[in-house]
């Protein structure tokens, strides 16, 4: 027997290129379109990551806060690592290292030794324990282990441990961003509201925004309005953090008191409706003042609602140096509409991000052509849709839901567009289509220093449009012919 | 082996020790007892290894090792070109890794190659009532798809061995159907201690499901070898195989750099198997010395000094025709070669390194970093056993500190004490030291740059260790106010 199975042995024959190329077109027809679209169980390239990377990514939003997964060490190793990339920062976080016998015995023990060596090595103020596939499984009780642990003395009574069930075979990364959110939050603020008290802060949530330059965007919008704020897992600093020869473990994220008082804000504004439900549903529960759920401020339309609720919120009128931010922006989007207008465009992200590309794309006269999502919500496609009625430019644009990379691979090469809109993981169907990229989303694993524009607010729109009109510019220099290389355009 | 043990200026053993004590100090007393062993002085003339290893990491650490589902899918079954490589279970562990090896692919993305994530995307459902269907399901329409893929793994991630599937019995039933090799792999991530028991386990499939299935169509000749624990990363397969096939070889496999299925599946008829990645892929050698009487060798492709004598040493189990063409390609690339040191050398020069990484680079590249004048003066490794420690303390120079899955906070400790020019480790190390001022390579990816491997590969690290240290860059760092 020349096989352990004993299986036939067969003869290598390469595959003969008249095939290859028969395969190679078939992947580009409608037939083929038709037949990717009826899988039923496979999924390709989606554009979505687990719940616990979303939980890490708001952990580190807050001072001196240890990002501490429960689980297989595996999985931390994986949600570092997605984040070092993206950022092209550090971002450290540990986790328990369950290995089989935490399946048979639990993996309290783990949890226990895990919290006592990273309280010594790491001296954090906060741990934000978030589970990965494992203790899900298994049922681990999270909720009995560190009552167990603050008993038995392995971590500091007072010290604030937060924890989520954040499991991978349920949602995304948003869904773990909301779930640790909120409790780390109900961990904080527990105790801390006081009747009549009122900060007179707005509290804001960024939503699962993996932009430091938006979280910056926010800031700078509110120092211009005078309205004092704290923003809620603020991971500006914490991902964008100097190179001045020093490394500090917790670089940035709101102060751990403010988020505490945020309970007692005058109002607090939650971004993003799909990546905030639960945390924004507790806060209009319990916080005093007012709560508004909005969506990301991507556009001139959504940036002048931000900013209109900010004024409302806070009786004050919108400052002069923002009405002529939107002038400038409102000029830079009408010096280059000609180039970006009829654009026919495919996007694909997060719900929150959809609503924005499409919101812009729509403003600038643009087509929003191919809409996809990768896990979204028919509530999620109600509202696209309905935002692309509200212009001619909407007529005939698609919603993909739940559909993946493949999916939109076969949607470009059969029903062209002239670029897409997403993250990294879209550049193999660009490259398959011929068109650009544009990497707003996350990740961006390939390109330096896009986390540092941001794409909210007049600013975004800025860069946005900068971008793309002058990628469709470059493709026009790179290809026309000689006789129609001009110097201007 | 190094010919003579090398000392490096200011540290003896008992600087180390004392350095080794210090860092420990930190620890809560059962955390010391169980790292203090994997933490040593290096013993150049012991010949072996001065740290325990392999085993369980300590909790709550900030270990910088990955899980068996890593070792499977990122490093054996992954490269493997022509194959549909299922992620089975959750979405996020095949979402993590695709693409973030830079294992390199020729062909046609989605028609013969598959560069891709394929995966079953978990729900809650598939936990409560199983995945196979979903799985067998997923297997057909895999095929329809991708009807030039040559074989298709499955690789569990962590739910599918806990809830109690049974991809094994899918995977047989599916590829009797299909008629093509499935090959179903357990590499669940909470099973072992690292990705090392993830290579093995798949080294394990391999044996069952693959060796010995095809044979190649050509005539034999006695230059047939295989390339094994080549993972072709940044381009090192499409270096290391040509210079080989320069010295006479043909060389019949890639395990599994850019590999194809079944030009692996026939390796049990090459004559010898020259193994790069010894920790990953020894398991195979072994088994098909056994079970083929395939002999192997392991050799090392980085820096001059290295090739040259691996080189040699492969020459030796040869005829005079091989001796003759090795000869002649040594002659022809040392000029190169000394050329690049010439123009480096002295900008390198004393320079200090340390490094920690993965499989094999942790001892091999110290004599690429040596050729360029520098001393290595920390290393380990991330999942290594006792041989591998075995294997690198000749390598390293006297009484340098040895590191077995460091934490983070060792690991800078030993950088604070030590200063290197330059840390080789990973993406999760880069940015700490980067923000400290310490110029860095991500030594698993090349940080993006590559080949390292062969002649070619040498010239392209010259130029990034130069690049990193003496990058005029690290002098702005410091603020002149």
């Amino acid at each position: 027997m020349s096989n352990l199975l004993g299986l036939e042995v067969k003869t290598i024959v390469e595959t003969p290129p008249e095939e290859i190329e028969r395969v190679h077109n078939w992947i580009n027809t409608e037939e083929y379109k038709e037949k990717n679209f009826a899988r039923q169980a496979l999924v390709i390239n989606p554009a979505h990551a687990c719940q616990p990377l979303g939980a890490q990514l708001v952990a580190h939003g807050f001072e001196g806060t240890l990002p501490f997964v429960h689980g297989s060490q595996g999985c931390a190793s994986y949600y570092r690592s997605t984040l070092n990339r993206h950022f092209r920062e550090p971002a450290p976080a540990v986790s328990d290292a369950m290995t089989e016998d935490g399946a048979v015995f639990g993996g309290q023990n783990n949890l226990h030794e895990g919290l006592e060596n990273a309280v010594a090595l790491y001296k954090p103020k906060m741990i934000a324990v978030f589970t990965s596939c494992m203790p899900e499984v298994i049922g681990d009780d999270l909720t009995a282990f560190l009552k167990n642990a603050k008993q038995k003395g392995v971590v500091p009574k007072d010290m604030p441990i937060p924890y989520a069930n954040t499991p991978s075979f349920n949602g995304t990364h948003i869904h773990g961003y909301d779930s640790m959110l909120v409790s780390i939050l109900q961990t904080l603020t527990e105790g801390k509201q006081i009747e009549g008290r009122c900060t007179g802060k707005l509290n804001l949530i960024a939503g699962c925004d993996f932009n430091t330059g938006d979280y910056r965007e926010y800031k700078r919008i509110l120092e211009a309005f005078g309205v004092p704020h704290t923003i809620l897992g603020d991971i500006s600093d914490s991902f964008d953090s100097p190179c001045d020869g020093s490394y500090h473990l917790y670089a940035g994220g709101t102060k751990l008191e403010d988020a505490a008082d945020s309970i007692n804000g005058k109002a607090t504004i939650a971004i993003g409706p799909y990546a905030t439900p639960k945390t924004f549903g507790w806060i209009k529960d319990t916080y005093s003042g007012k709560h508004v759920s909005l969506p990301m401020p991507m556009g001139i339309e959504k940036t002048d609602a931000l900013l209109m609720k900010i004024a409302e919120l806070f009786g004050k009128e919108v400052p002069a140096s923002l009405k002529n931010e939107r002038g400038r922006a409102v000029d830079a989007v009408t010096d280059s509409h000609q180039y970006i207008h009829g654009k026919k465009f495919a996007v694909y992200g997060d719900p929150d991000y959809l609503m924005g590309y499409v919101s812009f794309l729509l403003e600038m006269g643009a087509r929003p052509h191919h809409i996809l999502c990768s896990r979204g919500s028919k509530k999620a496609e109600k509202e696209l849709q309905a935002l692309l009625d509200t212009s001619m430019y909407g007529k005939g644009c698609k919603i993909y839901m739940n559909k993946d990379l493949w999916h939109l691979r076969s949607l470009v090469v059969t029903d062209p567009v002239d670029a897409i809109i997403g993250d990294s993981h879209g550049k193999f169907a660009a490259r398959d289509a011929g068109v650009p990229l544009f990497r707003f989303g996350f990740p961006v694993f390939d390109r330096v220093n896009k986390h540092r524009y941001p794409i909210i607010g007049y600013q975004g729109v800025i860069n946005m449009v900068t971008e793309i009109c002058n990628k469709f510019i470059d493709i026009k220099d790179e290809t026309c012919e000689d006789r129609f290389f001009e110097l201007m355009r | 082996m190094s010919d003579k043990i090398r000392k490096v200026e200011g540290i003896t053993k008992e600087s180390t020790e004392a350095l080794i004590a210090e860092t420990l100090a930190a620890y809560p007393e059962k955390a010391r007892k169980k790292r203090a062993p994997h933490l040593g002085a290096n013993d150049p003339a012991s010949g072996s290894a001065c740290v325990k290893s392999n085993k369980k990491t300590v909790p709550g650490v900030m270990s910088a090792r990955g899980c068996a589902y890593a070792g499977a899918k990122g490093v054996v079954w992954g490269p493997i070109r022509d194959m549909v490589h299922v992620s089975h279970g959750p979405v996020g562990c095949g979402w993590y890794s695709w693409g973030t090896r830079r294992n390199m692919m020729s062909g046609i993305t989605g028609v013969t190659s598959f560069p891709m994530q394929f995966t079953s995307d978990f729900q809650e459902k598939d936990i409560v009532y199983g995945g196979d269907k979903k799985l067998k399901v997923l297997l057909e329409e895999a095929h329809d798809l991708f009807p030039l893929a040559k074989g298709i793994s499955v690789l569990s991630e962590c739910p599918v061995g806990l809830i109690g599937d049974d991809i094994n019995s899918v995977a047989k039933t599916s590829a009797k159907e299909l008629d093509i090799p499935i090959i179903p792999c357990n590499c669940e991530g909470f099973r072992g201690v690292s990705q090392s028991l993830g290579h093995h386990i798949s080294n394990d499939t391999i044996r069952d499901y693959i060796i010995g299935t095809r044979e190649y169509a050509e005539p034999e000749s006695p230059y047939d070898i295989a390339l094994i624990g080549e993972y072709n990363i940044g381009g090192d397969a499409w270096s290391t195989k040509p210079l080989l096939e320069e010295c006479g070889f043909n060389v019949k496999s890639v395990w599994t750099g850019d590999g194809e299925l079944e030009k692996i599946a026939a390796t049990h008829k090459v004559k010898l198997n020259v193994i790069h990645c010894y920790r990953s892929m020894n398991y195979m050698c072994k088994v098909m010395e056994e079970k083929y009487g395939t002999p192997w060798v392991e050799l090392n492709f980085f820096g001059p000094t290295k090739i040259r004598n691996s080189l040699r040493q492969l020459a030796a189990l040869f005829d005079d025709t091989i001796k003759e063409k090795v000869e002649a390609v040594i002659a022809k690339y040392d000029p190169i070669m000394q050329a690049v040191i010439d123009e480096y050398k002295p900008r390198l020069d004393g320079k200090k390194v340390m490094l920690l990484v993965g499989g094999l680079r942790p001892r091999h590249t110290i004599g690429a970093y040596e050729d360029l004048g520098m001393d290595c003066v920390g290393s380990g490794y991330e999942f290594a056993h006792t041989d591998d420690y075995d294997r690198t303390a000749p390598e390293m120079p006297d009484a340098t500190v040895v590191y077995d899955d460091p934490s983070e906070y060792e690991f800078e400790k030993f950088a604070d004490a030590l200063k290197p020019d330059l840390i080789g480790s990973g993406i999760k190390e880069k940015y700490v030291f980067q923000k400290m001022g310490i110029p860095f390579r991500q030594m698993h990816s090349w940080d993006y740059s590559g080949p390292y491997h062969g002649y070619k590969g040498f010239e392209v690290f010259a130029r990034d260790v130069d690049m990193a240290i003496n990058s005029p860059t690290w002098k702005l760092v410091k603020a002149p106010f």
